[in-house]
């Protein structure tokens, strides 16, 4: 098995452990990821607020140099990133003015993009191409007993949801159930907004969107938050200081990446996935796991 | 025909509807007061089932640039599967089209129910379009000999 | 053959078409035309006047040949070919030229839409001289009428029906008639009790002489036309024979499996294997659920329904059943599905206890349901608040863009039924608008305000049980904007109803593509006209009645149950109906014999005599499709009204220029 793999610029800079864990995950599950050549920022949400046109030629800059590096599906991580790259070949297929603004923008630095290229999250890759079955068979250490809240973000599978539901997903709840943990299927912020870049702008606002989270999941009993974004993870763990000093509450929970937990069930150890560098220490959860 | 179109060509268009969906849905299409370009006069049938290639051939000889055929979607056929045998028969007679030299493009067939007064619209804007972009098919000229192809509206004459 | 003297009238339409189209110019025009002896334009065509300027100059001009420029023949062509028949012309020399909903309306440019009515009309002007004089088929009418749908709008329509003494059967595929009003409590806006106004309708329709009640039967096939249509009815096997069975229920006592979750009481209340859906059934027959009943399901069983049954009526061995039926004319009544609010996750609905959806509140809340009228959550607790969610799947792009109707008011059905109920219980209305549209609607939403509810503008966003302070904890929690008070709000409530839209029944369309019409956009069934023939459907002699047409609260649906029966009546109860002569026929002196068309004939209209080795039409069977002129490689088969010749002026005509 084989992908092309974007990272994303968070993988490079605060979603380091996000990219290391991938990395040591997909090699344990023996899935070869290949980096594209040359790639860039995927304009993520902030750009494409502010010049739509432009930013789908950007977004397209990655797919072209894809569809030029292989055949196979292109794997991202970063939900904003997949977002972003679906939502582009799903605009270039619909729109004209959007295929012309991409083909100009693209031809201009001769590039060229059918629009066609797929584009996979790759929690899709995990459970429709490896399959459910076949990952609990690879599983070497299961998350027996582990309470485990998915928190998927808003721009999971929103707004198209290509390959879970919009509202409600849950295939990373089916993902770790495979992995043997005790998911908290019913954790209602799964797929809630985590404020995101209004951290920066409006603190006061996505404090209360981290506090609703990280209640949800404390209430639930969980031991461990799981994210597949970034954003969504730096918010959660590490602004929990500010969250308590806030809303006057006593938060510590542990919150990774699900790669990061993922890659402990299938054999790989802590520093492999990067655990070391979470604000929140994992070791608990680390311990909690049976050997 | 006014030719203010941007290359100064204003397609004439024919398009067969069938009573039962397509034609409804073109009147839907009014009754919505939709706008689409006014270069297609319809020639209203039962059924497109009805349709066949002498009425595309005669609509090409006479002038026509492109031919729209449109019937119900299917399932939705008056006569159970009239519009199955448009939609066997139109490859058909595309393919002897294609062997008599019309490019791609110039016959079209499209499903229309009564309730789609707007894909009606989008059909005509976007076939009328298409057209405009092939430019004039010019077989009329060809035809000043009308024994090439007898007048067929005559008026004893079964035509062929 | 007569010299060809054309009259073209060129309609107005007020401004319809003359907003758009220069009407001078277009009939100066015409009138120079070959065959076109008169040119005339006025102002309404199909109003008196305009009839008579067409009767006055064929009978003084000796005009042959008409055509009326005007709107689409579907409006108004009977209209002109009855006044042409009046005058003494054959009705079928005069043709429409469709230049309104096809070119005034949909034109932008003035010169532009000119031009077009112009080629429009020509077409027409060409066509003329090839139309043949026809004569209607005049065919018998069968006067029975065929019912589809039990519930209140069938019930209505069988039973206006019968009282003209004509046969009805009425069609209900479920064990019993009564549909979605039998499940309701109270019917907005007076609060009369549904049962008491329905049930003895129900109990009239199972008794009428005249009504041939036919429940747990569904419609499989249909076949001919109007006046005369042939109906496959399946009945379904109730493994009860329904003559000797009396409804005394006791079978269902004694039956062995119990927790069968039950139709009519929304899942939220049990039945047996055996059962009776609700005790005011009609017929008040047992059915046995073959999915369930151990017996069928080829387990042990000790079978005590047989042991209890007096009459000996349980027969395990009963098979579905094929009966055909002939009818002159079909009433469509097959209702509405409620929307299924699972499907927009953000509302918890299957998933968070106490949020239920409208039709489940409506047993809960009803005196014979599955809590006996009690109003209480699943805990068996009075709910201290209340959240009613309007517009659940209705008005949402996402899911129906149409807006239900009925929502709102039966919203504050509930809210007045929680607060006779439970005086002390805080109820709140989120609402996006407040449609209340009805006689005495309006004046039922001031007096729920006056009796306390809460009425929040807001479309709720979310439920959510996530309690964010003490108060809410152990609570469901419906997030939403107040767009009146310009703030989020979070209101607790321990009960959430979902006022989930109504949607068409998921077999809406296959049920249409079985009996010829069409859906529209919405899934709902298509009716001829939306306000000149609401009740019609583009097939002569099938007509729509209540909720299979669009959403409409039962006022409405009574009326158009009441219409439906009337459309049908004025049908079946003539001796004859005339059905268009535009139908196939095929010369035996040109005929090969080649048997492609008999092969294509969707209507089997086409047999091949061995005799004289040549096709023929049987005109009986022909509706006129034309499929076999298109495929006959001599076009030996032709068809009256759309002959090939008269297709290639009608080309030539909006070519010639």
């Amino acid at each position: 098995m084989r992908y092309l793999y974007y990272p994303g610029c968070s993988a490079e800079a605060t979603g380091k452990a996000y990219d290391i864990s991938t990395r040591a995950l997909m090699g344990k599950l023996g899935v070869e990821l290949v980096e594209l050549d040359d790639w860039n920022c995927c304009g993520a949400t902030s750009y494409f607020s502010v010049r739509e046109l432009d930013s789908f030629a950007i977004a397209a800059r990655n797919l072209a140099i894809a569809e030029k590096q292989g055949d196979e599906d292109l794997c991202v991580i970063c939900n904003a990133c997949y977002t972003t790259l679906a939502k582009t070949n799903r605009y270039m297929a619909e729109s004209a003015e959007v295929r012309e603004a991409v083909s100009g923008a693209l031809g201009a630095v001769d590039r060229t993009y059918s629009g066609n290229k797929p584009v996979r999250h790759i929690m899709d890759v995990l459970v429709n191409d490896i399959g459910l079955e076949a990952l609990g068979e690879k599983v070497t250490r299961r998350l027996t007993g582990l309470k485990v809240a998915c928190y998927y973000g808003c721009q999971y599978s929103r707004p198209m949801g290509d390959f879970d539901d919009p509202e409600f997903p849950v295939t990373m709840d089916k993902f770790f159930q495979a992995l043997g943990a005790e998911v908290i299927t019913d954790f209602a912020g799964k797929a809630k907004c985590c404020g995101g870049m209004m951290m920066l702008t409006k603190e006061e606002g996505a404090l209360r969107m981290c506090h609703e989270l990280l209640k949800g999941a404390h209430d639930a009993g969980a031991d461990v938050i799981v994210c597949a974004c970034p954003l969504c993870e730096m918010n959660v763990e590490g602004y929990q200081p500010r969250v308590n000093k806030t809303f006057g509450t006593n938060f510590d929970m542990p919150v990774m990446y699900f790669t990061q937990l993922a890659g402990l069930a299938f054999g790989a150890d802590p520093k492999q996935l990067a655990i070391d560098k979470q604000i929140v220490s994992c070791d608990r959860v680390v311990a909690a796991i049976p050997a | 025909m006014s030719t203010n179109g941007s290359n100064g060509f204003e397609p004439r268009l024919i398009g067969f509807l069938c009573r039962w969906c397509s034609y409804n849905g073109a009147d839907l299409a009014g009754t919505s007061r939709l706008k689409y370009p006014p270069n297609m006069v319809p020639i209203k049938t039962n059924c497109s089932g009805r349709i066949d290639a002498t009425h595309i051939l005669k609509a090409l000889k006479e002038g026509a640039d492109g031919v729209l055929i449109a019937g119900c979607h299917p399932g939705d056929c008056h006569y159970i599967n009239g519009n199955y045998r448009t939609a066997g028969r139109f490859p058909l007679t595309q393919k002897l089209l294609e062997q008599l030299g019309l490019e791609h493009g110039r016959v079209r067939l499209e499903w229309v129910s009564a309730a789609e007064g707007d894909k009606f619209a989008r059909v005509v804007t976007e076939f009328t379009e298409q057209i405009r972009a092939l430019g004039p098919l010019g077989w009329s000229a060809q035809f000043v000999d009308e024994s090439v192809a007898a007048p067929a509206a005559e008026k004893e004459a079964v035509p062929a | 053959m007569a010299e060809d003297r054309i009259a073209v009238y060129f309609c107005h339409c007020g401004s319809n078409i003359a907003g758009k189209v220069d009407v001078d110019k277009v009939v100066a025009w015409a009138a120079e035309q070959p065959n076109v002896a008169i040119a005339r334009e006025y102002k309404y065509m199909c109003s008196d006047p305009g009839q008579d300027l067409i009767k006055e100059d064929i009978q003084q001009h000796g005009i042959n040949r008409v055509v009326v420029a005007a709107c689409s023949p579907t409006m108004h062509e009977p209209t002109f070919r009855k006044a042409a028949a009046a005058a003494g012309l054959n009705p079928y020399l005069l043709q429409m030229a469709n230049v309104r909903e096809h070119c005034s309306w949909v034109t932008v440019d003035k010169g532009e839409a000119t031009e077009k009515a112009k080629r429009i009309l020509n077409a027409q002007i060409h066509r003329l001289p090839f139309n043949e004089a026809l004569d209607p088929i005049e065919v018998p009418v069968n006067p029975a009428v065929l019912v589809v749908g039990g519930g209140i709008a069938g019930i209505e329509a069988a039973l206006k029906l019968a009282a003209t003494g004509k046969k009805v059967y009425l069609v209900e595929k479920n064990p019993s008639i009564g549909g979605h009003m039998a499940m309701f409590d109270k019917t907005f806006p007076t609060l009369d009790c549904a049962a008491c106004i329905l049930t003895p309708k129900m109990s009239a329709a199972g008794k009428d002489p005249n009504i041939e009640l036919m429940a747990y039967s569904e419609v499989v096939e249909v076949d001919g036309y109007v006046g005369n249509f042939k109906v496959k009815v399946k009945k379904k096997a109730r493994f009860v024979n329904t003559d000797t069975c009396t409804g005394c229920a006791a079978c269902l006592e004694t039956c062995v499996v119990r927790k069968v979750p039950s139709e009519f009481d929304q899942g939220l209340g049990k039945r047996s294997a055996i059962y009776i859906p609700f005790p005011q059934a009609v017929p008040l027959r047992a059915t046995i659920d073959a999915e369930k009943c151990l017996t069928l399901k080829g387990k042990k069983c000790k079978q005590p329904c047989v042991t209890s049954c007096g009459p000996g009526a349980i027969d395990f061995e009963q098979k579905d059943e094929l009966v055909e039926l002939e009818v002159g004319a079909i009433i469509m009544a097959t209702g509405f599905e409620l929307w299924d609010p699972g499907q927009d996750a953000r509302y918890g609905y299957g998933r968070l206890d106490n949020v239920i959806t409208s039709l489940e509140f409506e047993r809960i809340s009803n005196a014979s349901g599955p809590t006996n009228g009690e109003i209480v959550c699943k805990n068996g607790e009075p709910p201290k608040s209340v959240a009613i969610l309007h517009c659940i799947g209705s008005r949402d792009l996402n899911y129906q863009e149409h807006c239900s109707r009925v929502c709102c008011m039966y919203s504050l059905k509930f809210s007045h039924l929680i607060k006779e109920h439970l005086p002390d219980t805080e109820v709140y209305e989120l609402y996006i608008d407040m449609r209340c549209f009805g006689k005495g609607y309006e004046e039922f939403y001031r007096r729920l305000m006056d009796e306390g509810v809460h009425m929040v503008r807001g479309r709720a966003a979310e439920v959510t049980d996530l309690a964010m302070s003490p108060e809410e904890e152990g609570r469901l929690i419906v997030k939403t904007e107040d767009t009146l008070l310009g703030i989020v709000r979070r209101i607790p409530a321990d009960m959430v109803i979902l006022s989930s839209g109504l949607a068409p029944a998921k077999d809406a369309k296959a049920v249409s593509q079985t009996f010829g019409f069409g859906c529209s956009g919405d899934g709902f069934f298509l009716e001829r006209h939306p306000k000149l023939e609401p009740v019609s459907t583009i097939t002569d002699g099938i007509f729509i009645a209540g909720c299979c047409q669009y959403p409409k609260d039962i006022p409405d649906t009574v009326a158009q149950a009441g219409a439906a029966a009337a459309g049908a009546l004025a049908l079946v109860d003539n001796p004859t109906v005339k059905v268009e002569p535009t139908i196939s026929y095929i010369d035996p002196e040109k005929c090969a014999g080649c048997h492609i068309c008999v092969g294509l004939c969707p209507h089997v209209a086409i047999r091949y005599n061995e005799e004289l080795k040549v096709a023929e039409v049987i005109t009986a069977a022909c509706k006129g499709c034309g499929v076999c002129v298109a495929a006959c490689g001599s076009n030996v088969p032709q068809q009256h009204g759309y002959l090939d010749n008269q297709i290639f002026a009608e080309i030539e005509g909006a070519m010639a220029f």
